[in-house]
């Protein structure tokens, strides 16, 4: 077998245990629970999470997510953590009791969703992937079939920058 | 054995699960926020995948309407956050039990 048709495959095992190692990083660090060290594993799933994009073919949502979420979202929480005094956080434990119902309902939730995802096999026989989610692409479906939406996200879009305005006034009444 | 879409849906399954699991565990309100962009993002893996293996460009769409509205919502979290810590001084989701009967 050629190198060039394992490749894919080898890259995605990489970018799928990158992806869910600093997953756990992200939740249950067992060396730090400072929220920063958090938000750094956070940008590292993101890009893992982007190589994985590009796996499917998606370079511009690949693009996109490095940009809107390495860059911008998780500056936010940088700066937000910086802003507050977190110092006191980390002294305080995980609970136990909170710790062990997290696992027990998440196992179940995850052991029903696989067992039903092996049961379904959704990938069985569906063609061969060819699709192309290039700029071109998607830029032709967003301004043709999707531009009412688009428009609205925009209105989302300045209505969050009025809210977040608003709320981080000073006397919030 | 090749990798397929079932790979991808695992993946974004356990991914899912992750954040979940920070939402129930985590008892600071920044790490809860960073675990449900951890939910949002496996649902959007899913959705890539299913859109590649579909070869229909609808759900890469969709997700680039989930990014952008996931950018407005931490937004408007994180001011929430910082006025809920200027006035208690803590973002820790026990010390915050003014509306418990």
């Amino acid at each position: 077998m050629a190198l060039s048709d394992i490749l894919p495959d080898i890259l995605f095992y990489l970018f799928a245990a990158l992806t869910l190692l600093c997953g756990v990083l992200v939740v249950a660090n067992p060396f730090s629970r400072n929220p920063v060290t958090s938000a750094m594993f956070l940008v590292l799933t993101i890009i893992s999470m982007a190589g994985l994009f590009v796996l499917l073919h998606a370079f511009f949502l690949a693009a996109v997510q490095i940009i809107v979420y390495a860059g911008a979202v998780i500056v936010l929480f940088l700066f937000v953590i910086m802003l507050l005094d977190l110092k006191e956080e980390q002294r305080r434990k995980i609970k136990l009791f909170g710790a062990v119902a997290g696992l027990v309902s998440v196992g179940v939730i995850m052991i029903i969703s696989l067992k039903a995802l092996r049961a379904a096999r959704p990938g069985a026989n569906l063609p061969a992937p060819q699709l192309e989610g290039g700029t071109n692409a998607l830029g032709q479906l967003l301004f043709t079939q999707y531009v009412l939406p688009f428009e609205v996200v925009s209105i989302l879009l300045l209505v969050a920058m009025v809210g977040v305005i608003l709320l981080s006034k000073k006397d919030l009444k | 054995m090749h990798v397929g879409l079932e790979h991808y849906l695992t993946v974004s399954f356990l991914l899912f699960g992750l954040g979940l699991l920070g939402v129930i565990m985590r008892r600071n309100l920044l790490v809860i926020y960073m675990s449900l962009e951890l939910m949002l993002n496996a649902a959007n893996l899913a959705l890539v995948s299913f859109s590649r293996f579909n070869n229909n460009l609808n759900g890469q769409i969709l997700v680039f309407f989930i990014i952008t509205v996931a950018a407005a919502e931490v937004a408007v979290g994180l001011a929430l956050i910082v006025a809920l810590y200027r006035k208690r001084q803590s973002a820790h989701v026990e010390d915050l039990t003014s509306m418990k009967l």
